[in-house]
């Protein structure tokens, strides 16, 4: 037997498993997860053993700790687009079509129509950095301006025409959905810490528009019937 | 297979071999970008989508039609403030009220297991009973899924299941309110309304809260 030569420079080390490995981590969590959306406050959720996920085509108030009002609808930029417009004429409010752009890929926002144009020029970073000292005014909720009664209803018939889409398109490849499933939902997303007043104004302003049926987003916590 | 290429190549001594089977890769760049996809979707994302708890709240009253004073059977009204929980049953009778009844007093309960589950486990037994009942009829295959949901759905609304108002005052968080609200779900309670608190209730409340 030939003596053992002295190894010399780097060991050869076989990547390809780790390379399989990182790869298939990688494909799993391109699949399993979804992003993390860009909202403009953190709210510490209630929690309930309701195990509902939140449906597709929603439009979302957040109310957070100290009770600001904030708005958000799901889908295209171009429902959100429109749903500015609307609101732009009805208070009469000009839009450059940048500012009008950078609306669609917003999540939510808070803040009067009068602060909207400066609050679209800030950036992202800005936004939440404002928002968490408590500078922006949020949605005003008052019964003589109560723009968020506006922006619910105009969301509600933005959304409403984006799942009427859906549906004849889902109609057109043949299935047979249920309408109901395309009708927008309506999200309540509080914080647990905040008072109930604050929450009750927005449920009122959903009353008045004869929105009844309300979800509100709460954590997951063990059924105790199914624990016995 | 891939092999890490020695940067030193060819030593002095000996002739080079011919090549041999696959030539060598250096998969090291791969992996590093493998891994940076992996870190880029670890931070970006979040697993369980949130779930939601839906509530039907009662209609807003038409303004033009007549007020019809309901006389409520079989209720329970909850009281929250913060992080305190009163109840009284059946109807509100206020201090010298014209029926001549005592006035109500208010009972105290927490948001333990022993408190407001309870309270509402023995106020809901008709339903709670029902449910049981038909849970067994459903595991043993007697009735079906859809019959199963009808008849949770009757027993529900049925005249002496238990209804119950929720008030709030001003001091209530929202977190008061969903834990209620998910010990009614939890109880099978199938009439839930969030109602406003009238101002001989609140007087109540803030008199035990006061102290």
């Amino acid at each position: 037997m030939a003596k053992a030569s002295k190894p010399k420079g780097a060991p050869a080390i076989d990547m390809t498993p780790i390379v399989d490995l990182g790869f298939l981590l990688v494909t799993f969590f391109m699949l399993a997860a979804n992003f993390r959306s860009d909202e403009v406050v953190q709210v510490d959720t209630p929690y309930s053993i309701s195990e509902m996920t939140i449906p597709e085509n929603v439009v979302m108030i957040t109310v957070d700790k100290g009770g600001r009002v904030f708005f958000g609808i799901s889908g295209k930029p171009e429902a959100k687009e429109n749903l500015l417009k609307r609101m732009a004429a009805k208070y009469k409010v000009p839009f450059s079509q940048e500012q009008i752009e950078k609306f669609g890929i917003l999540t939510d926002f808070g803040c009067s129509m009068q602060e909207m144009p400066a609050f679209l020029d800030m950036s992202s970073d800005d936004r939440k950095r404002l928002v968490a000292e408590g500078k922006t005014m949020a949605i005003p909720t008052d019964s003589t301006n109560n723009q968020l009664k506006d922006w619910i209803n105009f969301g509600n018939i933005e959304m409403l025409a984006v799942g009427e889409k859906a549906y004849y398109e889902a109609k057109d490849k043949g299935f047979d959905p249920n309408i109901n499933e395309f009708k927008p939902k309506f999200i309540l997303k509080v914080d647990g810490k905040a008072e109930y007043v604050y929450a009750k104004k927005v449920i009122e302003t959903f009353r008045d528009l004869n929105i009844n049926n309300l979800n509100f987003v709460t954590g997951l916590k063990a059924d105790p019937r199914k624990s016995q | 297979m891939a092999q890490i290429v020695d940067a030193g190549g060819g030593d002095g001594k000996g002739k080079k071999k011919a090549k041999k089977g696959t030539p060598m890769m250096d998969m090291t760049p791969m992996v590093d970008l493998a891994f940076l996809l992996l870190t880029f979707f670890v931070m970006t994302s979040t697993f369980s989508k949130p779930k939601v708890m839906s509530l039907v709240y009662p209609a807003k009253p038409d303004p033009k039609a007549e007020k019809t004073e309901q006389k409520i059977n079989n209720a329970v009204t909850f009281l929250l403030s913060n992080d305190r929980i009163f109840y009284y049953q059946d109807q509100f009778y206020p201090e010298g009220n014209a029926a001549g009844k005592p006035a109500t007093q208010l009972e105290e309960t927490d948001f333990s297991p022993q408190g407001v589950r309870k309270l509402l486990t023995d106020l809901n037994r008709f339903v709670l009973e029902k449910k049981a009942g038909y849970d067994r009829q459903l595991k043993s295959k007697e009735i079906a899924d859809s019959t199963y949901l009808r008849l949770m759905r009757q027993a529900k609304s049925d005249n002496a299941a238990l209804k119950v108002l929720i008030k709030t005052d001003d001091k209530a968080t929202c977190n008061n309110f969903i834990d209620l609200v998910d010990e009614l779900k939890i109880a099978d309670i199938g009439v839930i309304a969030p109602v406003d608190i009238s101002a001989d209730e609140f007087k109540l409340v803030k008199a035990k809260t006061d102290k």
